[in-house]
């Protein structure tokens, strides 16, 4: 239990520690490599929750792929610092006013609202017993392909279009450009890749359109 | 075992039970680093049988001073870059282009945490036998990149930064199929436990023609294109020839490792190995029945898993070497082309045909 203690406060401290530095580091990459050491922490708690499953595919999908592509983007961006900074006075009053406001919603929610955890646990699906030897992720699997199968698959569909979107988006075809066709290298034989040309002395050989290509 | 270890301390009541996770952390701590060691020494060697085996298929003798038949060669080579300066360019992000070397070795060995080396009377062989012990690993193999991207970006550099643009975009894709195949084989499993996997690879194929035991009951056959889509992924993810662009060499000079020298050096060429040979012991667990002997007969089977299980992954790092030896490296485009216009909708229709057969046909 200690142990557990432990490793909860060490996660959780480190988490909002790398949180805070993903805001306020100066060198924007930093701050991706901050983000990444949350996500980590945040895998680490899911753990301690006893969700390895969950754990498992943050780290998979966030620190492999998406935090990845957040890397690549600002590594290839060309950040001016001084001119970034230059702006912080300028631009602060504006965002005091915006963070305002929305804390502000937020604590009038709260105080309206309430914050009722009783409700909420009777929305959620009734959790296998511990010793019923279903893991979580079967566990998942069960309530994801049966109770919640619709939007599981709505989430697809949505996500089927923003592929399609994207594609489309950054597909070009560009005229004159000369791709690689591997069935035409593979289908080429020595009929149609080579021809005989008798060379009479002095004369300059034309090779074919066909050879061309 | 660690498991049975642990409970037989604290049955002996030596010490008071608010001091009884002192004992686990002791009994894993030792299990770690046995399994670090015995790794690091089994990569020595296998490090100078890729190049004794490169060697070989050029007709050259390789590494052969150093030591009976160039034997201590890899010790060698880790006291020359222990002692060497290392060398920090002027312009480099100094923390990260530190962090990027010590990362990859260390994703690379964190991965051995679940991989599972036998299972007898004892116990698992293994020294956290997670449930999602598969998914574990497929994190971590993805984790590798981070070195290289975290690496070429802070030796702020040219090449450098081509080879780690050029090796993220390369591992990112070749995952996809990875964890397509990796499902292919769940399906057929019914678990994400490592040593569930190699389990269930002792009835299936061979069982059903008549050689229950066998080397036919392991997935390499039911899977046979997987098992292939895998291999080349694999070569592809860790960045082996022919799919070595990061550092090509005619091109990039050394790509993300232009800059590095000495320790941090070593630390990166550690990292690479440690995640080859890993992707060797997945390859294993996966397709070709982990510890389990090729015929379950007489003698066979009197030999340690254990032993079988260094066999079979020293077989595919083997293959590994070949293929390093005997295939010119991919043109970028074709490199891409191949991870996506081929075994990515081969890998799926794969997934969907093995569903098929386990739901209509029974197969699992």
């Amino acid at each position: 239990m200690t142990l557990t203690a432990f490793f909860f406060y060490l996660f959780a401290i480190l988490a909002v520690i790398s949180a805070t530095l993903v805001i306020t580091a100066k060198n924007p990459v930093h701050g991706v490599l901050y983000l990444i050491v949350t996500f980590f922490n945040a895998a680490g708690l899911f753990v301690l929750l006893g969700a390895e499953f969950l754990a498992m595919l943050l780290v998979v999908v966030y620190v492999g792929a998406v935090a990845v592509l957040f890397l690549f983007v600002v590594m290839m961006l060309d950040v001016d610092f001084a001119e970034l900074r230059a702006g912080f006075i300028k631009n602060a009053p504006v965002g005091l006013m915006v963070g305002g406001v929305v804390l502000v919603e937020l604590i009038a929610m709260f105080a309206v609202y309430g914050f009722d955890l009783g409700q909420a646990k009777q929305l959620a699906a009734a959790m296998p017993a511990p010793g019923a030897g279903i893991s979580n992720t079967k566990a998942l699997g069960l309530l994801l392909y049966t109770k919640y199968v619709y939007f599981f698959q709505g989430a697809g569909l949505v996500l089927l279009v923003a592929m399609i979107g994207a594609i489309v988006l950054t597909l070009r075809h560009k005229e004159g450009v000369r791709r690689q066709s591997i069935s035409a290298q593979v289908n080429r034989n020595p009929k149609t890749a080579m021809e005989v040309v008798k060379v009479a002395p002095g004369q300059a050989i034309v090779p074919s359109a066909e050879a061309q290509r | 075992m660690l498991r049975s270890i642990i409970e037989w301390l604290n049955g002996l009541a030596l010490l008071p039970d608010w001091l009884g996770w002192v004992w686990w952390l002791l009994v894993y701590a030792v299990a770690s680093l046995a399994v670090l060691v015995g790794l690091l020494v089994i990569i020595a060697f296998l490090l100078l049988m890729d190049r004794k085996v490169w060697a070989a298929v050029q007709m050259r003798r390789g590494p052969n001073v150093v030591g009976p038949f160039g034997l201590l060669q890899s010790f060698a080579d880790l006291l020359k870059f222990v002692f060497k300066e290392p060398l920090i360019p002027a312009g480099a992000d100094k923390g990260v282009f530190l962090l990027a070397p010590l990362a990859t070795a260390t994703f690379a060995l964190a991965a051995w945490a679940v991989i599972p080396l036998d299972e007898n009377s004892w116990g698992k062989w293994v020294i956290s036998d997670l449930n999602v012990g598969i998914l574990y690993l497929l994190a971590i193999s993805s984790l590798g990149v981070y070195g290289i991207i975290m690496g070429g970006w802070a030796s702020n550099s040219k090449y450098p930064f081509m080879g780690s643009l050029r090796s993220a975009a390369q591992m990112v894709s070749y995952e996809v199929s990875i964890g397509l195949v990796i499902i292919t084989v769940l399906l057929l499993v019914g678990s994400l436990n490592l040593t569930d996997i190699v389990n269930a690879q002792k009835t299936g194929l061979g069982t059903r023609v008549g050689l229950p035991g066998s080397v036919l009951d392991w997935h390499w056959l039911a899977l046979f294109p997987m098992f292939v889509v895998f291999f080349i992924s694999a070569l592809a993810e860790t960045n082996r020839p022919p799919f070595d662009l990061p550092e090509a060499e005619s091109e990039l000079v050394a790509g993300f490792m232009v800059e590095y020298a000495s320790t941090p050096y070593l630390l990166f060429m550690l990292g690479e190995y440690v995640a080859i040979v890993t992707m060797c012991a997945m390859t294993t667990i996966l397709f070709l029945g982990g510890w389990l002997p090729p015929l379950d007969v007489a003698p066979l089977n009197w030999v340690p898993g254990i032993f079988w299980f260094i066999a079979k992954a020293t077989f595919v790092f083997f293959m590994f070497a070949m293929v390093k030896a005997m295939v010119p490296r991919y043109r970028y485009d074709q490199l891409m082309r191949l991870g996506w216009k081929v075994f990515l909708p081969l890998s799926l229709v794969m997934v969907v045909l093995v569903a098929a057969a386990v739901h209509f046909g029974g197969l699992a």
